[in-house]
């Protein structure tokens, strides 16, 4: 299983798909906000939290059509299913490079982008918190888009269609906290109700993705 | 004499066959006579006046939206479980209706909420809901079309339903906790038997809603065997190919 | 141990292929699967492997057995030969892939990218895959595609080695390997007839 981690991790480091890309699209979305909304700082402090939300979580989408793309058209995924390890430990291991490589870096820049954004010094901590309790969320339930796409050619674009209302609960419970975070509300509520959903789906969702990925192996 | 033995596509195309004709002539009645009894024989309301009498096809409608989703729901399962391949293409043949039904509830919705809210379209929690049930219905559909081996899509849509249901009903709750709305509440509660709107109306609600049940049901038998037919078009010529 | 196939029945596609396959093999035994393309070879030995399902018939004795290679390696362009082979190597639980560089002559190439690989060392280096996943039973789709002379030998010593240490070997091939004793299996008198039934999917429509 480590070795697994360790190839996917190695394998986005290398081919410079992984890390940098995810970032700098990243970078890309909050940046093209306040061309789009204008410069007015209290109106760009105030959306701060959900565009950064939207951000990281559309830099997630990115590169999900890669993450099992490509081990299909390789045979890695027909060795590895008659390899000792079960399907659903080796798309949680997956699940959990794409994390490493897409949805942490993601957690660590967004801060840097809040300065950007005007975000009120009080939110950077519930930002930070909130992403880093939400994106492992968006690595499962993505892995489950990538599991049921994964023999269509050209399955980007379904991906997203599927993915997307799959993420509508992390994203309104994420960014909510997020926003009280810098409101200076209450977080706790959604805080806590966004880290349920993410055990709960680091928990279940691989048994879906495993059971789909077989169907589409056979 | 088990209800299964329907599951044989041969089987269940006899019955629709018989059932059908019945069946379109009771839900085209009473939709008509709902509708109709709905719009010229009730009384205006007092504050909303005749816009109310969208209710007639509002409310089915939404109801309908939910329940072709519910039937999806356990068609998947059955497939899953049964693997009765009647079940897998019921629940194909019903998205499309589904999804019509989702935007006739929203669009209604927006026609009804322009003179009432003052505006076509609200944040509310279950107006946003619904957008949300719609974009599943998308989804579900888009994957039955992108696969071409039929029990592979079978399969991989039906986990998709009920993956997708889960979070459909995680979705209703965020949405609720997200943004308090505008929305009145619900006209025909099933629990507390409290009813928000009077007989007059509610006797036609209740005809145009059986009209709209009985259509879906119509509509998704009628599918259902022309999915059928196109699956033993296809065994057929597949035996006839074959050396 | 005993890989043992009855009475197997394949599909492609849902349409049955090879119908009634049987045969039995032995440790130290290697089996020669031939036929005209198309024929189903490479479903057979998918369904053997367990990547997909049966229409009917048994395999036994082939669970967690089976080291898989087929057209594709799984090899990653932007990995080492040695990180290719340690990655499967540990996924399969093993940790030594010296003989399977020394087998291959991949000692030399050890620290290049497999991206740069030719195709016949990138060939062999999915062929030295093989021998690190410590599995008894291998199950080849024509192994020697683009190998030349040299390396065909080098297989056919691998593989005689492999048996000798009480393995096994299912290989869908057209060339001679050099396997003296090896037995070949025509499946093409095991063409499925109009007569055997379509895959359960379709049959239920007729």
């Amino acid at each position: 299983m480590k070795a697994l981690l360790i190839r996917d991790i190695r394998l986005a480091v290398r081919a410079g798909g992984g890390f940098g890309l995810g970032l700098a699209f990243f970078l890309i979305v909050v940046v093209m906000v306040p061309f789009a909304v204008g410069a007015n700082s209290e109106l760009l402090s105030r959306i701060a939290p959900g565009v950064l939300w939207i951000g990281a979580l559309l830099a997630c989408l990115l590169s999900l059509d890669r993450l099992l793309a490509l081990d299909f058209e390789d045979g890695t995924l027909d060795l590895l299913a008659t390899a000792p390890l079960p399907v659903e430990a080796a798309l949680s291991i997956k699940a959990l490079a794409h994390w490493i490589t897409t949805g942490l870096p993601l957690v660590f820049a967004a801060p840097v982008l809040g300065v950007l954004m005007n975000l009120p010094l009080q939110g950077y901590g519930w930002l930070v918190l909130s992403l880093l309790l939400g994106t492992p969320a968006l690595s499962v339930i993505g892995t489950f888009g990538a599991a049921l796409t994964v023999g269509i050619k050209r399955g980007g674009l379904l991906l997203s269609l599927l993915v997307l209302p799959l993420y509508v609960p992390t994203l309104i419970f994420g960014a909510e906290a997020a926003r009280r975070g810098a409101t200076g509300a209450d977080v706790s509520t959604p805080l806590l109700l966004m880290a349920g959903i993410s055990a709960a789906t680091v928990a279940l969702m691989p048994f879906a993705s495993a059971a789909v990925l077989r169907v589409n192996l056979r | 004499m088990s209800l299964w033995e329907y599951a044989n596509p041969v089987k269940f195309l006899r019955l629709s066959e018989r059932v059908l004709p019945v069946l379109w002539v009771l839900a085209i009645s009473s939709v008509v006579v709902g509708l109709v009894w709905g719009f010229f024989f009730t009384p205006d309301d007092i504050r909303q006046g005749s816009t109310v009498k969208i209710i007639y096809i509002h409310v089915p409608a939404a109801l309908m939206a939910i329940n072709a989703w519910f039937m999806m729901l356990v068609a998947s399962l059955i497939w899953l479980i049964r693997r009765h391949h009647v079940s897998a293409l019921a629940a194909k043949a019903a998205a499309p209706v589904g999804v019509v039904m989702t935007l006739i509830a929203l669009i209604t919705g927006a026609i009804w909420g322009q003179p009432m809210w003052g505006t076509w379209w609200a944040w509310d929690p279950r107006l946003t809901s619904f957008l949300i049930l719609f974009l599943f219905y998308l989804g579900y559909i888009a994957l039955w079309e992108a696969i071409e081996d039929s029990d592979t899509a079978a399969d991989l849509t039906s986990v998709l339903c009920l993956v997708g249901s889960v979070f459909a009903v995680l979705s209703r709750y965020a949405v609720n906790f997200w943004n308090q709305g505008l929305h009145q509440g619900t006209s025909v509660p099933v629990t507390t038997g409290q009813r928000s709107v009077a007989d007059v109306f509610f006797v036609p609600l209740v005809v145009s809603m059986i009209g709209f049940g009985l259509l879906f049901l119509a509509l998704v038998l009628y599918r259902t065997g022309t999915e059928i037919r196109i699956r033993r078009t296809k065994a057929l010529l597949a035996r006839e190919g074959r050396n | 141990m005993t890989l043992t196939v009855t009475d197997l029945t394949i599909a492609r596609g849902g349409m049955p292929v090879l119908a009634g396959v049987s045969f039995t093999l032995m440790a130290g035994h290697a089996l020669i699967l031939r036929g005209p393309n198309g024929v189903g070879k490479t479903t057979l030995l998918r369904t053997i492997a367990g990547l997909q399902p049966a229409l009917g018939g048994q395999v036994t004795g082939a669970e967690d057995q089976i080291a898989y290679a087929a057209h594709s390696d799984g090899l990653k362009a932007m990995l080492s030969v040695r990180e290719n082979l340690i990655f499967w190597a540990e996924v399969f639980g093993q940790t030594d892939i010296a003989p399977a560089l020394v087998a291959f002559d991949l000692c030399d190439l050890a620290d290049r990218l497999a991206g740069t690989l030719s195709a016949g060392q990138k060939r062999r280096l999915g062929l030295a895959r093989l021998l690190v996943t410590g599995r008894p039973i291998w199950v080849l789709d024509e192994p020697t595609v683009s190998l030349d002379v040299a390396s065909v030998e080098m297989f056919g010593t691998a593989v005689r080695a492999h048996l000798k240490q009480g393995g096994m070997a299912l290989i869908a091939t057209h060339i001679d390997l050099g396997l003296l004793d090896a037995k070949v299996l025509d499946v093409s008198p095991f063409i499925a007839r109009r007569e055997v039934p379509l895959g359960s999917s379709d049959e239920a429509f007729l």
